[in-house]
């Protein structure tokens, strides 16, 4: 495993192209556009005000910058420097922006969810969509980028439109018996929409493309809600976390709840392996570590401060206690993520801040416990394999594979907090992004079963 | 006479107290009579006896008389011989006297037998009257407790009464605040659809307000367009795009429920292929067992038919035929077949078992530690039987101290009941004595043939002791002569004594393989129990029956007790204390 040395940043904007060939981030007003593996600046370019986001197109040609203050966007194209747009959404202002799957329409929500404009780089025609509802996720595009769901609020009512991507169509319009939509996600199959309530009551609700209701499902009546949902890459499965502490799994058959994941501060099933981050002294070397990377890390990492033990379970993890009077508490499973394999899930379970809870979807059962000594910032799976990568806001970046799990430290001086990272999409290198710099994190291939 | 006298007299002497008032009672008429006598005929002597006084010289005619008529009043022949007037006649005076005192000794004794009832009757009501008393106790005694009870029931129930109040104020208050919520979250909802339509409201004019304005900075600023990303041109918007845009959908659709099935239909045939094998597998376990089936379905033409229809089927592509019917016969077959293998199984779990006990049973000997649990067994049936009698005595008791004569009746009923209930339990009691008893006696042989047998060995011993003594001593001499073999000879000394030590060691194991401990003492202590059992059987007697009150109960059950063979009993009893 290499590390880059540490760039600037700002804003936590970094990203890999979609074609994996460029990086690109930003500092101040400035984006610089890297080749993904040399990291040799490529392009930079100098937009107007700070950047506030960016997005590559999805043919990696373009390069979206976004300064909501001022209600503008900036691209920037990779193949001709010199050539640039300019998208002005004035008094309306902007909230959002985001790249229409064919990498020729820009979307911006404007202020307050007016409406959505969608600006085509390929000839003059802005379209309107009027009425996009305020949410968490109002918009959700198939993966192969065909269709796009929007949810809708209309008087006072919710809504779903599903539009043909090619031109804009509207191809489907149904209301939701929702009290108050709170999100919508694709299938990865593109086939079937969930869309769940607001976090009052416990709703999902399943859309097939053409707008029949597939199915509903409620786990409980009262207490609060759904708090993440995510879609395992096969389709097959829906977990759902909410936050009575549980994910809840739905197939894709009958779209009937499989199993109940409980997340407990008591870890006592013997079979559940958990490991504890802990420090140690620098005197001590790495060999025990039992990620494949060990040797490698041996040698370059000789001042790695932690490690990880196995605990004999029962173990019991670091439980902070919800405070009652507070909206939006700090309880229930904020993240979850299937791996590319669709053989487990990552989740973390907010009131035990600490730990990254990995089940085995083939057993439907815990495997691992990761806890760790700092509150989990981040986690992502390898797009390749199943290995899973943590962040905690500390200097250390850490893995986990079946095979086992290790602790890295990015070498170099400073206080280098990592707060998220990203995957690059061959699977061979990962971002790792703190407030104001980042590097990137190349392991090696060899290594790689 | 004499024979009588002799018993009568000191019982007289004995009891005289209680006889005098009776005798004075008895003899009233008499004396009465005497008095009368004695009034009418005034004795110059009435010093001697009352009798004297009754007759006298001047009215012995009138007492003869008197006598006489008293007697033929009795039923005596008269004494007058009839044949000469009033002539006495001697012999039947004699006769009548002697019959007259035969009756009064009759009757004293008949009336000793009455005190000696009455005595056995008093202390009887004595102590009935004790078991009513101390029954009255108990009865004051439950009596407080159930009004006890009672009371706590009241409270219990006035508690719960409570409680159930309670729960139902909570429920009420549950209730309320039910409807208290759902009636602000409809005020919630209705305030939030207001406020959002004012919300809506705002939007749309700002909407109109921003989109009016001619916002000149609302703009792209493009500095040339770039062609699509297929490379494609924009199609116009037609009533076309939209049909091709839903069949598109449809495709997509389509395509996917395609590729569902084509694994939905993966997976069957994989499932199938498992059952496939799983019957395969399941027919190839029970070859025996499939010849039953067949031989019963053979009454059945049809079954038979079908399952070789679903034989063929099986042979063939059978997972091209997947219609309803088919599977219906496979899963039919399947299940028929698992059931067989089920009950196969379980036979064979059976005859594991019945293995395993087999094998137990073929140690025919009786071990000695089972005989020893078989007796504690029995000696504690015999407990519990005890036990039971005595309860049973007991409610017996109660039963007849109670005063009121129409449930003493009914109660008789019952007693005679329970009487044969318990001379059944004894019956079966003494079956298992005598179970018991044989038992024993193959123990007490067993004990005497190891005490025979130890005897043997000891003479042996002292046989060969003899023996190895004589040869030592031959040896020493021999030693003194012949040094070389000297080292030899002691080895095989050694040796012999070695010999001899272990057989000391091991005591002789006749009684069972398990090597016994002290297998000598207890022969001796049988061989005493056998000498000595007549003679605790009396002793031991009383302690049975501690405890038991009703005299008439007892008596009853002494007489069972001995016919049973009560002496063999106490000598297991005792048997029993003495190890």
């Amino acid at each position: 495993m290499n590390f880059s040395e540490l760039f600037k940043l700002s804003g936590l904007l970094g990203r890999f192209s979609p074609d994996g060939k460029c990086l690109a981030s930003c500092v101040q007003h400035r984006l610089v556009v890297r080749d993904a593996s040399t990291l040799q600046i490529l392009h930079l370019y100098t937009c107007t005000d700070q950047i506030q986001y960016i997005e590559w197109s999805s043919d990696s040609q373009f390069i979206l910058c976004a300064m909501y203050k001022r209600g503008l966007v900036q691209v920037w194209s990779l193949e001709q420097p010199d050539w640039h747009c300019r998208i002005d959404e004035g008094s309306a202002g902007l909230v959002a922006s985001c790249w229409s799957p064919d990498g020729r329409h820009i979307l911006n929500t404007t202020e307050f969810h007016l409406r959505i404009t969608v600006w085509s780089l390929c000839t003059k025609s802005v379209s309107y969509i009027k009425y996009p509802k305020a949410c968490q996720q109002g918009v959700a595009f198939t993966k192969d980028g065909r269709y796009m769901a929007v949810a809708e609020r209309r008087d006072c009512k919710d809504f779903i439109s599903i539009f043909v991507c090619r031109n804009w169509q509207l191809l489907r319009h149904f209301d939701t018996e929702t009290q108050d939509l709170f999100g919508i996600e694709w299938a990865p199959n593109g086939c079937v929409l969930a869309a769940w309530d607001t976090c009052l009551e416990y709703k999902v609700l399943l859309y097939s493309l053409d707008g029949r209701l597939l199915s509903s499902y409620r786990a409980y009546e009262w207490p609060l809600g759904i708090k993440s949902i995510a879609w395992s890459p096969s389709s097959q499965f829906l977990a759902i976390g909410s936050f009575d502490e549980k994910v809840r799994i739905l197939n894709h058959v009958t779209w009937k709840k499989i199993t109940e994941l409980e997340h407990p501060a008591v870890i006592t099933n013997k079979k559940t392996i958990v490991y504890k981050e802990v420090e140690k002294s620098p005197t001590l070397g790495t060999e025990r570590l039992s990620f494949p990377p060990t040797r490698a890390l041996a040698s370059s990492l000789f001042s790695t401060q932690s490690k990880y033990d196995i605990c004999q379970v029962p173990v019991s993890l670091n439980y902070i206690k919800p405070v009652a009077d507070k909206a939006n508490p700090k309880v229930g499973i904020g993240m979850l993520a299937f791996s590319a394999d669709n053989c487990f899930l990552a989740t973390k379970n907010d009131n035990i801040p600490n730990a990254v809870w990995i089940w085995d979807i083939r057993k439907l059962k815990l495997a691992v416990v990761l806890e760790q000594l700092y509150s989990i910032q981040c986690f992502q799976w390898d797009p390749c394999q199943p290995r899973l990568a943590v962040c905690t806001g500390s200097s250390r970046v850490y893995l986990w594979s079946p095979a086992g799990c290790v602790v890295v430290k990015v070498p170099g001086e400073g206080d280098f907090q990592i707060v998220s990272l990203s995957w690059h999409s061959s699977g061979d290198s990962m971002l790792l992004l703190s407030k104001d710099h980042f590097c990137v994190c190349y392991l090696e291939r060899e290594e790689v079963k | 006479m004499g024979d009588w006298r002799t018993v009568t007299v000191p019982l007289l002497s004995s009891d005289s107290k209680n006889i005098f008032p009776y005798t004075s009672e008895r003899k009233s008429p008499a004396s009465m009579s005497s008095e009368v006598l004695r009034l009418s005929l005034p004795s110059a002597k009435s010093m001697h006896s009352f009798f004297s006084a009754f007759c006298t010289e001047e009215n012995i005619e009138q007492s003869i008389s008197y006598i006489d008529r008293e007697l033929t009043t009795m039923g005596f022949p008269s004494i007058y011989a009839e044949s000469k007037g009033k002539e006495l006649d001697l012999v039947s005076m004699v006769n009548c006297m002697n019959e007259l005192l035969v009756l009064q000794h009759k009757n004293l004794r008949a009336q000793e037998e009455i005190e000696i009832q009455h005595l056995k009757l008093g202390s009887d009501m004595d102590h009935l009257q004790n078991c009513y008393t101390k029954l009255k106790e108990q009865l004051e005694l439950s009596k407080r407790e159930i009004v006890g009870l009672q009371e706590r029931d009241r409270q219990l129930q006035s508690k719960n009464r409570n409680l159930h109040q309670l729960l139902k104020n909570e429920k009420d208050e549950v209730q309320k605040l039910q409807n208290v919520i759902s009636s602000r979250a409809t005020q919630y909802n209705h305030d939030m659809k207001r406020k959002e339509r004012e919300y809506n409201k705002l939007k749309e004019r700002l909407h109109q307000l921003v989109m009016n304005k001619k916002d000149k900075k609302l703009a792209m600023e493009v500095l040339n367009y770039v062609g699509r990303a297929d490379g494609k041109r924009g199609a116009w918007r037609t009533d076309k795009t939209e049909a091709r845009n839903e069949e598109e959908m449809y495709k997509v659709l389509l395509s996917d429920y395609e590729q569902r099935q084509k694994q939905l239909l993966l997976e069957n045939t994989e499932l199938k292929k498992v059952l496939q094998q799983m019957k395969k597998d399941i027919i190839s376990l029970l070859p025996p067992q499939k010849q039953k089936p067949k031989e019963r379905s053979e009454d059945g033409p049809v079954l038979s038919d079908q399952e070789e229809d679903i034989g063929e089927l099986n042979k063939e592509n059978m997972w091209e035929l997947s219609c309803e019917t088919v599977r219906e016969q496979l899963t039919n077959s399947i299940r028929k077949q698992w059931r067989m293998l089920k009950n196969h199984v379980e036979k064979l779990d059976n005859q594991v078992s019945r293995g395993h006990s087999g094998a137990l049973n073929e140690k025919d000997v009786i071990s000695r530690e089972d005989h020893e649990l078989e007796t504690g067994k029995l000696e504690l049936e015999i407990q519990q039987c005890k036990e039971m009698i005595r309860t049973q005595q007991q409610l017996l008791q109660q039963q007849l101290t109670c005063d009121d004569d129409t449930t003493l009746l009914l109660q008789d009923c019952y007693l005679l009941e329970e009487r044969e209930r318990l001379q059944e339990e004894w019956r079966l009691f003494r079956e298992q004595k005598r179970n018991f008893e044989k038992e024993r006696k193959s123990f007490t042989e067993a004990a005497i043939r190891l005490g025979l047998e130890r005897k043997a060995f000891e003479e042996d011993r002292g046989a060969w002791l003899k023996h190895q003594f004589l040869s030592m001593t031959a040896d020493c001499k021999s030693e003194n002569s012949t040094t070389p073999s000297a080292f030899l000879r002691s080895a095989d000394t050694d040796l012999r004594l070695a010999r001899s030590a272990s057989q000391q060691k091991r005591p002789p194991s006749v009684l069972s393989t398990t090597a016994s401990p002290e297998p000598c003492q207890i022969s001796q202590y049988i061989t005493q129990n056998s000498v000595a059992s007549e003679k605790p059987a009396a002793d031991y007697l009383p302690n049975l029956w501690v405890g038991s009150d009703g005299k008439e109960e007892t008596e009853e059950c002494t007489k069972t007790w001995e016919d049973s063979g009560l002496d063999t009993l106490c000598r297991n009893l005792h048997m029993e204390q003495l190890p």
